[in-house]
């Protein structure tokens, strides 16, 4: 099957860049640009202040009048946030680690259960199925702060305090997912998966080689919000172990502490970035990539 | 209910295949493993914490002792002893009715007017969208453009172009901080639907468009309403509710920016409000009954955008 959407590939490469030219005006297109570079203006503007903030030294943080630009960029505020990393019980390393492997394990088994669990609420048209998934739908509206206690009795009572599985299952046990794959995997036209039936494939088969690689866009996207989400976690009802405890953790504390003031806390947030923009520029750039299974459809 | 599964289109299979899609799936053991995983997951740690916390509306409880069953009394609470409630209510409705609607079209427009550039411009243009989402909790920056002194960016800013004389208390005064807080959270809107907006436009049917233009559309306004837009119905639900989900929920981002509690709870919300009785005030039941009634209100505000989604789509 795969080899199959690979051959369609390169006739459809050339369809596209002929289709790119339909309908579209080079005034219009001048006119959009235009108009998303002064948007872009706006969503930046805040960002390279935190940048800038957190390359000040603290003179010119409290300057007056305030400047936008940095003067004499110093990266004292990093190494304010270094020092007092360096001083906690446990090495930084092991909360880097903690981080890391939260982050990473998490995002994979949710890919996984997630996109399995939306193949049949997509192609599997029962009343029961369209039950379960309106509540799949609707949990995501429930707001998480009433039900911190109730989630830590059963953490308790399943001796999941102070684990891994502490800081990953309310994750994996999220609803977003599954609605998002779901929505994806209701596009995939039922008849080419009918007909891979006729020819034999079992439903795993039809699963793992057909819908989830036309799917692609859909869960490199999932990589992006269960990453993030994972990796933002600040966890200090589940953990109170200190060497289990993650980096966002620590670092949000050491901001927060009010020892360090504006500047550190910018250069907090900056560190705190770099793991998401790395794993939305990989997964975003794959997403530009796939192609289109427009050769696929009827 | 049955419609929440109705909204996405594809659904004109005929009744033979109909009935060969049952048969195919009548084995259920593997309907079962694809489900299993993910159903005990959500089960223990969504499902049942949502089935306490309702439960929990129910009862009078200060975390210490056992909760003791009060019936109604926290939903009569709200509406007729809770004048703060009212005003959180308010605020909330407010904040959803003006950044839900703009924050929704907005991530479609950029998804879309993104869409009509190379793969690399693509790229870059959606990184810096998405980069406030991305950045966690750099919104903490905007209360040093927005500072009430003359030290405040903005304000430095317009007071050295004349515009103003005086500094102008942004976050303080109540004339300024619902449109303040209301500029942070579009700021922070291109979220998981935006990205959803870009990941469907990018799998859209590129032959689509060849007939369209063979049938006589000519701009790319038209081919957006006739070709892209009703292809899309999956990705346009699923931002709805995403916009539904964090719209109802302002309330970080104004305690951040204009403090807790704002000046005469100018922009006071209902998450405010459960942050405020669950874990200061230790009233986790009236607090539940809080959060029970945001549900409803968003569950409510879901159905119609379905319903208008789906009668739109077909």
């Amino acid at each position: 099957m795969t080899t199959a959407v690979r051959k369609k590939d390169k006739p459809k490469r050339i369809r596209e860049a002929k289709s790119a030219r339909i309908n579209r005006s080079i005034g219009g297109t001048v006119v959009i640009f235009l108009f998303l570079a002064l948007a872009s203006i706006f969503m930046l503007l805040p960002i390279v202040y935190t940048v800038v903030t957190s390359l000040k030294p603290m003179n010119e943080i409290f300057l007056y009048p305030p400047r936008f630009w940095v003067q004499n960029p110093t990266l004292s505020n990093f190494s304010t946030m270094a020092e007092l990393a360096g001083e906690m019980w446990v090495p930084f390393e092991r909360y880097l680690f903690n981080s890391v492997i939260v982050a990473v394990l998490g995002t994979i088994i949710y890919i996984f259960i997630a996109s399995m669990a939306a193949y049949p609420l997509a192609k599997r048209h029962t009343k029961g199925m369209s039950i379960y998934y309106s509540f799949v739908i609707i949990a995501i509206m429930f707001r998480p702060e009433v039900t911190q206690i109730p989630l830590y009795i059963i953490m308790a009572k399943l001796g999941l305090i102070n684990s891994y599985a502490a800081l990953i299952c309310p994750v994996l046990a999220g609803t977003l997912g599954v609605f998002l794959m779901r929505q994806f995997m209701e596009t995939v036209p039922d008849e080419i998966i009918e007909s891979a039936r006729i020819d034999g494939a079992g439903e795993f088969r039809i699963f793992f080689r057909m819908i989830m690689p036309m799917v692609k866009p859909a869960w490199l996207t999932l990589v992006i919000f269960t990453f993030q989400s994972l990796w933002s976690t600040v966890d200090t009802t589940y953990i109170y172990n200190e060497s289990m405890k993650t980096l966002t953790t620590v670092l949000q504390q050491i901001s927060s502490a009010g020892i360090a003031r504006a500047g550190a806390g910018a250069a907090v947030a900056l560190v705190l970035m770099i793991p998401p923009v790395v794993v939305f520029i990989i997964s975003q750039s794959s997403v530009m990539e796939t192609m289109a299974h427009s050769g696929m459809k009827g | 209910m049955k419609k929440a599964a109705a909204a996405a289109p594809n659904r004109a299979a005929s009744p033979l295949m109909k009935q060969k899609q049952k048969e195919a799936w009548r084995s259920r053991i593997p309907t079962m493993v694809f489900l299993a995983p993910f159903t005990i997951l959500f089960v223990i740690f969504t499902v049942l914490p949502i089935v306490a916390a309702i439960g929990l509306s129910f009862t009078y409880f200060n975390m210490l002792e056992t909760p003791s069953f009060v019936g109604l009394d926290n939903y009569i609470r709200m509406f007729f002893d809770d004048d703060v409630f009212l005003i959180a209510l308010k605020n909330t409705l407010i904040f959803a009715l003006v950044t839900g609607p703009i924050g929704y079209i907005l991530s479609f427009l950029f998804a879309w007017l993104i869409n009509e550039f190379g793969r690399k411009l693509r790229a870059l243009l959606t990184l810096i969208f998405y980069m406030p989402t991305l950045a966690g909790n750099v919104y903490f920056v905007w209360t040093y453009i927005f500072s009430g002194d003359s030290y405040g960016l903005l304000n430095s800013t317009l007071i050295k172009l004349g515009i103003i004389s005086d500094p102008i208390m942004w976050t303080t005064d109540t004339k300024y901080m619902m449109g303040v807080v209301i500029v942070v959270v579009l700021w922070m809107s291109m979220g998981a639907g935006f990205l959803a907006f870009v990941a469907g436009l990018q799998s859209m049917d590129r032959s689509l468009y060849e007939a369209a233009a063979i049938d006589g559309i000519r701009n790319r306004f038209a081919e957006l309403w006739y070709v892209t837009l009703p292809q899309m119905a999956p990705q346009l639900l699923f931002g709805a509710v995403m916009t539904i989900s964090t719209s109802f929920a302002v309330g970080v981002q104004s305690q951040s920016l204009t403090g807790f509690p704002s000046t005469d709870y100018a922009t006071h919300t209902l998450v405010l409000h459960i942050m405020d009785f669950g874990s200061i005030r230790f009233e986790m039941g009236y607090a539940s009954a809080v959060a029970v009634f945001l549900f409803a209100m968003m569950v409510i505000v879901y159905q119609v955008v379905n319903k208008a989604l789906s009668k739109w789509s077909t």
